[in-house]
C-alpha cells in the first residue's frame, strides 16, 4: 500500500477544491466546527446522527448508507476526501467505514483540519449542495471489523492494539482526559494487548509520521507483524486511526477495527481484564 | 447510543468542590483570549494525552489525574505551552501564552 493511494496533503487538497469527480467530507462528532466555516464545498457527515443506528448500538445498515450518500450527492465513482476535527479520529472512522460498504475511491486529508487551520487555509459558511445520486453500496467486508467473540478469542494468538492512553490502559482512567470521567464498566484492558496510543502515530499537526517512523513505533512496542490484528480503543474512533496506519500506511494485511471496543468489552460478563502497564504481566 | 470520544465545546464552569482533578484556563496572546487554538494536555514525560479547542473566549478544560502536566498550545499565530502541578482533585488554573 503506497501512502499517496490512501493519503492526500492540505496543498493538495486547496489546488482540488474544485476537481470534478473529487468530493471533500468533513466528519466529526459535534459538528458545530462545520457549521463555524468548512472547506469550501465540502458536504458534512455527522458521525452520531447520520452514520450511527439511531436505536441499537450499531452502525446504519446498507440501504440506509446508500441513502445517507445518495442524499449528499456523492456517487459510486466520486474520489471522497474525508478530514474532520480531533485529529481525524471521526474520519478516519469514516474511511474505515466507506471501505466497510465497498467505497474504494476514498483518502484522508493528512492532518485534517488541524493542519488546514494552523497552515491558514480558506474556511468558508457557504451552504452546500450536491445534485443527488443513485448510490450503491456493497455488503459489510467484515474482514476490517471485530465482533466480541473473536476478541475473546483472540487472546495472547493476535497483535490486540489498544489504542488509548496509558491511563485508561492501566485502567486508572476511564475516558480521555477532556472528557468526564463517570462510566459504568470496569477500567483495565484486553489482556495480552500492547499499548499503542493513537496519537504516537500523528505528529503535533495532526499529519501522520512517515513509515519508517510508524514501523519503528509498533515494533518496538512488540506488534508482531507476523500475526492478524485487532485494534481497539474506547468506542472505536480512535483506533480506526491506528487501523489506517496499520493496514492503509505499513500495508498488514490482517487489520481488523473492534468498534465496540472497551465501552463493550469492559461491560462484558465474565471476560477476563488485565490491569496496570500489562507489560510485567 | 454511546457517545463518541470527541472533545466537547470549551468554556462554562466547574464546581469548585468537584471530585474530578480538573486543569483549566485560556490561551492568551498579549492578554487577548484566542479562540481556536488547539491545546495539548501533556504527562510529565512529554508524553500526549489530550487535546481540545479552545472556545471563542480562549477557554479550555482538562479531565485529567494528580501530577504534573504540560499543556500546549498551537495556533496560526504562534505556539506556546505551560506546567501546571495538580496535587488531587479540584480546579487547578493554568494559563497558556502563544506568540
Amino acid at each position: 500500500m503506497s501512502r499517496e493511494n490512501v493519503l492526500v496533503s492540505a496543498a493538495w487538497s486547496e489546488e482540488n477544491l474544485q476537481t470534478p469527480g473529487v468530493v471533500f467530507a468533513e466528519v466529526d462528532e459535534d459538528t458545530t466546527a462545520y457549521e463555524g466555516g468548512h472547506i469550501p464545498g465540502a458536504v458534512k457527515i455527522d458521525w452520531k446522527n447520520e452514520l450511527q443506528d439511531p436505536i441499537r448500538r450499531d452502525f446504519v445498515d446498507r440501504e440506509g448508507f446508500e441513502k445517507l450518500l445518495s442524499a449528499k450527492g456523492i456517487s459510486n465513482d466520486d474520489q471522497v476526501i474525508l478530514y474532520g476535527g480531533n485529529n481525524n479520529w471521526f474520519a478516519a472512522y469514516a474511511y474505515w467505514y466507506f471501505k466497510l460498504y465497498g467505497h474504494t475511491n476514498v483518502k484522508l486529508l493528512d492532518g485534517g483540519r488541524k493542519k488546514w487551520e494552523l497552515d491558514g487555509r480558506p474556511l468558508d459558511k457557504e451552504e452546500v449542495t450536491r445534485a443527488a445520486t443513485s448510490y450503491q453500496a456493497q455488503e459489510q467486508d467484515l474482514s476490517i471489523r471485530a465482533f466480541r467473540d473473536e476478541v475473546v478469542d483472540a487472546i495472547g494468538n493476535k497483535n490486540l492494539v489498544d489504542v488509548r492512553s496509558p491511563d485508561e490502559f492501566s485502567g486508572k482512567l476511564l475516558a480521555p482526559a477532556h472528557l468526564p470521567q463517570e462510566q459504568a464498566q470496569r477500567g483495565g484492558h484486553i489482556p495480552s494487548a500492547v499499548n499503542v496510543p493513537w496519537s504516537k502515530a500523528a505528529n503535533e499537526d495532526g499529519t501522520f509520521k512517515s513509515d519508517e517512523e510508524l514501523r519503528e513505533i509498533y515494533a518496538e512496542a512488540g506488534f508482531d507483524g507476523s500475526r492478524k490484528t485487532i485494534a481497539y480503543c474506547r468506542i472505536g474512533e480512535r483506533s480506526s486511526h491506528t487501523w489506517f496506519a496499520l493496514r492503509e500506511l505499513l500495508g498488514h494485511e490482517d487489520v481488523k477495527n473492534y468498534d465496540g471496543s472497551w465501552t463493550e468489552y469492559g461491560s462484558l460478563v465474565g471476560v477476563p481484564i488485565e490491569l496496570g502497564s500489562g507489560k510485567e504481566a | 447510543m454511546t457517545n463518541g470520544c470527541g472533545a466537547p465545546a470549551q468554556g462554562g464552569t466547574i464546581e469548585s468542590d468537584t471530585t474530578e482533578t480538573v486543569l483549566e484556563g485560556k490561551v492568551l496572546n498579549e492578554g487577548t483570549p484566542v479562540g481556536g487554538a488547539f491545546v495539548r494536555l501533556l504527562d510529565s514525560t512529554g508524553e500526549f494525552t489530550a487535546e481540545v479547542v479552545s472556545s471563542p473566549e480562549g477557554d479550555f478544560r482538562f479531565f485529567a489525574a494528580p501530577g504534573t502536566w504540560t499543556v500546549r498550545a498551537l495556533h496560526r499565530t504562534g505556539n506556546g505551552q505551560a506546567d501546571v502541578s495538580a496535587s488531587g482533585p479540584g480546579v487547578h488554573a493554568v494559563e497558556i501564552a502563544v506568540a
